[in-house]
């Protein structure tokens, strides 16, 4: 641990593990957590956000996949991040309780990312799952919920807290809509009622690879300016 | 031997009985995951035969490990910072996979982060930032007002519980057969842990007992160098 200078003895080096509960030292990250049922397109938007914004900002990659290796070697291959700003975390089976009820395995990953990179950016991957996700704000600042329309328009209408409480409702894969006879309008008019206030965006990462909604709403949260061109 | 079980259990003390501890142990799975991949553990039978194997190697040994660190934590005056090296490099000693070591290390952070956030002025500092997790697990119970009795009977308890809910959740196992299973157990659980905390009040950390289990080593790097796990452990 050395992110400040270390004149402070004692507890004060405790303080540091608390983490994002509130009593260790600002950090100059934002942490955002990316969920979603397998498949989605999760890994292809963190690619996708890395092509985006890797050239302005550093940006580091926590996975909770069961093939630790897959995520990151995909990043690596397509150039997009070095391995060494990749961290997998072993979940037990249970990749909510990961990212929600004990993020123990989680923060240290990310605690030590920040440590040796002093990232802009930190995207945990959750390992894939259900509706009924929700990260721990102890671990991440806002999170994204991707979900895609192959499995048809219903998807948003069922809710669950992935759905209705995320800070980004993602809808990938948008190119497949007209294959699965899915209403993008109706997705579009059940996820507004679900969600209220809260934004939702459509993506088709096979025609943007840049993710270009995405990507403007995470440099909003970073507080970037948002009307120039992404590259 | 004596009793030394106590009836001063308080609800802090409960803490540290609950899988839902949030310490990281849930991706731990003991050494199970790889003795189900290598068939060992197929039924309930082979299950309880590992449970028994590991209550009375790594359980004994944490189990005593964490009796004396409860101790050491309610000593008066409290131990000097060297006392809590010389114990780490003792259980450090205790553990002879390297892999053992680092998952040991990974949750004993994790506990000392609740701790820290539970009791911020009390947590010893010579513990630093890395304690094993039995270590932890002792100085915890200490700081919840339990007995070094207490202590090994948690350590022994989670000996068994943690890889009995991983083999649970990797074979499918009903639940019901399984809390059973660890019901059977829990004469066994006791009796460690009273042998443990009389094997913990020695005069020093070297002589503690170190009950090894080999093959428990063994799954341990096994488990390190496999590309596919689902538990950190
Ligand atoms: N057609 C189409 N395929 C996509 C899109 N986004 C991702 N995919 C594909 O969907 C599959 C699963 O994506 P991945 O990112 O691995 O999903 P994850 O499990 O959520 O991480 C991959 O084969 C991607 O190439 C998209 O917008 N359109
Ligand atoms: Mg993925």
């Amino acid at each position: 641990m050395h992110r400040e200078g270390d004149g402070s003895e004692g507890l004060d080096r405790f303080s540091l593990l608390v983490g994002a509960s509130g009593r260790s030292a600002p950090r100059r990250s934002l942490r955002v957590g990316i969920g979603g049922p397998v498949g989605s397109g999760k890994t292809a938007l963190v690619a996708a956000l890395c092509r985006a914004l890797g050239r302005d900002l550093s940006i580091v990659v926590v996975t909770n996949d069961i093939y630790t290796t897959e995520d990151a070697d995909f990043l690596r291959a397509a150039g997009i991040l070095s391995t060494e700003r990749i961290a997998a975390v072993q979940t037990g089976c249970c990749p909510h309780t990961a990212v929600r009820d004990d993020i123990a395995a989680n923060l240290e990953a990310v605690e030590a990312l920040e440590a040796q990179h002093v990232p802009d950016l930190v995207l945990v991957e959750s390992g894939g799952d259900n509706l009924t996700l929700t990260f721990s704000r102890g671990l991440v600042d806002c999170q994204l919920f991707v979900i895609d329309v192959s499995g048809g328009d219903k998807v948003p209408r069922k809710g669950g807290p992935g759905v209705t409480a995320s800070d980004l409702l993602v809808v990938n894969k948008t190119d497949l809509a007209p294959l699965v006879g899915a209403d993008l309008g109706v997705m579009a008019r059940d996820a507004a009622r679900m969600r209220g206030d809260r934004p939702v965006v459509f993506t088709d990462l096979r025609a943007d690879p840049q993710a270009g909604p995405v990507t403007r709403w995470v440099r909003n949260r970073l507080g970037q300016p948002t009307d120039s061109m992404e590259r | 031997m004596g009793t030394v079980a106590d009836s001063r259990v308080t609800a802090n003390l409960l803490l540290f009985a609950d899988s839902r501890l949030p310490a990281g142990g849930h991706a731990h799975s003991g050494g199970v995951e790889r003795a189900v991949a290598a068939g060992a553990v197929r039924d309930m039978p082979t299950l309880e035969g590992f449970l028994r194997g590991r209550l009375a190697t790594a359980g004994a040994q944490s189990a005593a490990i964490a009796a004396y660190a409860c101790r050491s934590a309610n000593d008066d005056p409290a131990p000097a910072f060297t006392c809590w090296h010389l114990l780490d490099a003792e259980v450090s000693a205790r553990m002879s996979s390297p892999a053992q070591r680092s998952a040991s290390r990974a949750q004993g952070r994790a506990l000392l982060r609740v701790l820290v956030a539970c009791w911020p002025d009390s947590v010893p500092v010579g513990l630093g930032d890395r304690p094993h997790h039995a270590v932890a697990l002792g100085v915890g119970v200490g700081l919840a007002g339990g007995s070094p009795y207490a202590a090994a009977l948690v350590a022994a308890s989670a000996s068994v519980s943690s890889p009995a809910s991983a083999a649970l959740r990797l074979m499918g196992f009903n639940p019901v057969e399984v809390t059973a299973l660890i019901a059977d157990l829990a004469e066994d659980i006791d009796r460690c842990a009273e042998a443990a905390t009389h094997a913990s009040d020695t005069g020093g950390p070297e002589l503690l007992p170190s009950p090894t289990g080999l093959m428990l080593d063994v799954l341990a790097e096994d488990h390190a160098r496999s590309e596919v796990k689902l538990f950190a452990s």
